[in-house]
């Protein structure tokens, strides 16, 4: 076990993130520090890129990209927690921190990267890994199919292939709930802050393994669900549908699980997130079709 | 450091950016379609609620803990308070609560 002592140095390099350690011997934070530091150069030198080269940034994508990073850095400490734990998984696999870190960057999926992992270690063939991604990741095929109704149909090719990469549970979850269209730039703030979590966390989750006390790690790893919860509750106020429909899903969700558990049914848990989504969100939409533009995000306070 | 581990990389990474990027790209204008309008707009909550529960009391060290966590969370939401305070009560009802456990 380390003494935590936030230093200097690490606070400045991990910024938002406030745990911090004390170097243990096979420290090898320099190189981490180096590849955040490219990482973050290259991530604003596309924004800067793509908000308009030498002009100054539009006032109007400069403030939704403030507002991203005020929202987005709860998903970054989230993140960290949750990807520390991906990483000790990693770590136990045999992967190193860069390929973990990678992999981290290049997916964003918890689910898609435990599976990878543990497929990885078992040594499955490239095909069995390929459906495995499409089967658990499937979820954001969806997300994507709804987030592309929030952009403006004029969005430019180079902005969606950005936005694609960051279509994660928690990132979709801020940016299709904002009302009206969505500007990206409110995406990329978000991502600035969350990103580096998720990436670091999966770093140091190989480096130091299981220094991180257990209290702590238990506590930080409801942050995400809490998350979830202040974007689904706040609209049962507004909409009666949405009302009936949360709670449906999560009885339906422990149903399932509750078969789950006793072998009644052979389901795993990205499936079950697909099947049930779909089937409830379409049976909302025939039954109770969404008024049009009846803006039921109007109750959510972030 | 195990190098074909980079090839399962590249295939995770390819098969993952292919599913978030093509709807993305390739579906550009409005659906006009009210019953697929209304299935995309109640997509997000559906899901999160079906990420949320149970999934929620598996993730801490107690069931107890995680319940509390969610018993909080959902009443700060629904009286509206902001993001990262829900998120953070969620997270020192835990430590909490695992402390007297």
């Amino acid at each position: 076990m380390y003494i935590i002592i936030p230093s200097k140095d690490t606070v400045n390099v991990r910024g938002k993130i406030s745990v911090c350690f004390s170097q243990p011997p096979e420290y090898t934070g320099k190189k981490i520090e180096k590849i955040y530091g490219i990482a973050v150069f290259y991530v604003s030198c596309i924004i800067y890129k793509a908000a308009g080269g030498k002009n100054r940034m539009k006032t109007e994508n400069k403030n939704a990209y403030m507002l991203g990073i005020r929202h987005g850095w709860p998903i970054g400490v989230g993140y960290f927690a949750v990807s520390f734990a991906l990483g000790i998984a990693a770590r136990n696999a045999g992967f190193s921190a860069l390929q973990a870190g990678v992999m981290s960057a290049l997916c964003s999926a918890s689910a898609g990267q435990f599976a990878g992992i543990t497929l990885a270690a078992s040594g499955a063939s490239y095909l069995e890994m390929a459906v495995m991604e499409l089967i658990v990741n499937a979820r954001y095929l969806l997300m994507s199919c709804a987030l592309t109704q929030k952009l403006d149909s004029k969005l430019s090719t180079g902005h969606r292939l950005l936005l694609a990469n960051y279509i994660t549970d928690e990132i979709f979850g801020l940016s299709v709930t904002t009302s009206g269209k969505l500007n990206p730039f409110y995406s990329y703030g978000i991502i600035t802050v969350a990103s580096p979590g998720w990436i670091l966390g999966t770093c140091f989750g190989v480096i130091m393994g299981n220094i991180l006390p257990s209290a702590v790690v238990s506590a930080l790893s409801v942050g995400l669900y809490g998350m979830f919860l202040a974007i689904i509750i706040p609209p049962t106020r507004t909409n009666k549908v949405i009302a009936f429909l949360v709670p449906l899903s999560m009885g339906a969700s422990a149903l399932f699980t509750c078969l789950n558990d006793r072998d009644l049914l052979k389901m795993s848990g990205g499936n079950r997130i697909i099947v049930l989504t779909i089937v409830i969100s379409l049976l909302a939409a025939i039954f109770f079709p969404h008024a049009e533009e009846t803006d039921c995000t109007k109750g959510v306070k972030k | 450091m195990k190098n074909h581990y980079w090839s399962y990389i590249l295939v995770m990474a390819a098969v993952t950016y292919l599913i978030r990027v093509l709807p993305l790209t390739l579906i550009r204008k409005q659906i006009r379609n009210k019953t697929i309008r209304s299935f995309l707009f109640y997509v997000p909550y559906v899901t999160l609620a079906v990420m949320t529960f149970p999934a929620i009391l598996g993730e801490t060290a107690s069931k107890w803990s995680a319940a509390a966590a969610l018993l909080v969370g959902a009443v700060l939401a629904f009286f509206g308070s902001d993001l990262m305070v829900v998120s953070l009560s969620c997270c020192i009802t835990v430590y909490l609560v695992e402390l007297f456990l």
